[in-house]
């Protein structure tokens, strides 16, 4: 557990180092995880490895973002008089994404596969 | 009576009480939606919230302090963003014969859910700042407040508007997906992250592990391409 933490914590590190130091506009944690897959396609041993640590992190995803999400009841009032617009404005265009996101997905699946050999 | 007083100024100025109140508060959260079968409704970030924000307002207690004890959790986004690699590694093969859909409908995906926000604030008239800081609403919190900052939103309302958006879209997916009776795990997956980054795909793992699998590659790309999208977006849409 303690190794793939610092695997995890390692590779963090790294992107954060890289984007600061290549200006990039992604966060850290990201450019990591790319990394952390080049380092997997090197050495697919790892894998079974880091799994029974990084299967429980990702169980709990959820957990990690309560922080953040108490945080949302104490600074509401950032929405002002707007709150409702907004949150009519949220839901539909969330909807409106999802529907273009997986119709964009299924459709180009189908093609692709009739397309195949 | 001065005991309990005492005691409450002591625990007040640790993290422990605040970092404990959490870990209860979700256990429960995630105890009530495993028992009910995992409804989307009972979203467990929205349920642990619902539980600690009466605490927080019963004890007088601010949110800089009570994130002085939380903050050790938040922290761990970043690691768990790094674990991600994992399932997408587990998933290579399917990933790279699905490289084209994945690569379109994150485009598409993309510029709906900023396109759509901007244009559904223009039609409510809402303020200026207001708009730029709900244009890149669905990608990860980082990223967003660094967009908003950057194309004058206020960082402060798109953080707020970022975890709304990922509760809304862990919410809506599963109903939505059954409705339209879309089977594909890749595609639904996919779709949540996009539009919901890590809530969204936290939901996903809940799920399938296939759909968080998906939503994983969705949020890191999406990080990635709402940076590029929402300055172009603004400068055609406002």
């Amino acid at each position: 557990m303690l190794q793939t933490l610092g695997f995890l914590l390692g590779f963090q590190l790294l992107g954060e180092i890289a984007v600061r130091g290549l200006g990039w506009a992604i966060p850290g944690p990201v450019l990591g995880l790319a990394l952390l897959v080049v380092l997997l396609s090197g050495f697919p041993a790892l894998a079974e490895r880091f799994r029974p640590t990084t299967s429980v992190i990702l169980a709990n995803l959820s957990f990690l973002f309560v922080p953040a999400g108490v945080g949302v009841i104490g600074n509401l009032d950032v929405l002002s008089d707007d709150g409702l617009a907004l949150l009519v404005i949220l839901i539909l265009s969330t909807v409106l994404s999802m529907l273009a996101t997986v119709g964009t997905f299924i459709g180009v699946r189908r093609l692709t596969e009739r397309q195949a050999p | 009576m001065t005991d309990v007083a005492t005691l409450w100024s002591y625990l007040a100025t640790t993290p422990l009480i605040w970092l404990t109140t959490t870990i209860v508060a979700y256990l429960v959260a995630d105890g009530v939606a495993r028992k009910l079968g995992h409804p989307p409704w009972a979203n467990p970030v929205l349920l642990s919230v619902l539980f600690i924000a009466p605490v927080l307002w019963l004890t007088h207690t601010d949110y800089t302090t009570y994130f002085e004890g939380a903050q050790f959790i938040h922290f761990l986004l970043g690691p768990a963003t790094v674990a991600l690699a994992l399932p997408l590694w587990d998933h290579r093969e399917t990933i790279r014969s699905s490289v084209a859909p994945i690569l379109l409908a994150l485009v598409v995906g993309s510029i709906v859910a900023a396109g759509s926000a901007i244009l559904l604030a223009r039609a409510f008239g809402l303020p200026m700042e207001v708009l730029l800081s709900l244009a890149p609403k669905s990608t990860t919190a980082p990223v967003a407040l660094g967009i908003s900052e950057a194309i004058g939103g206020l960082p402060a309302l798109t953080a707020v508007l970022v975890i709304l958006t990922g509760i809304i879209g862990a919410i809506t997916v599963t109903p939505m997906m059954n409705m339209l009776r879309i089977s594909d795990w890749r595609a639904r997956g996919f779709a949540v992250g996009v539009a919901a980054h890590g809530i969204g795909t936290a939901r996903a793992f809940q799920v399938n592990p296939v759909a968080g699998a998906y939503a994983g590659i969705a949020m890191a790309l999406n990080a990635l391409l709402t940076s590029l999208i929402v300055p172009v977006l603004v400068r055609w849409l406002v």
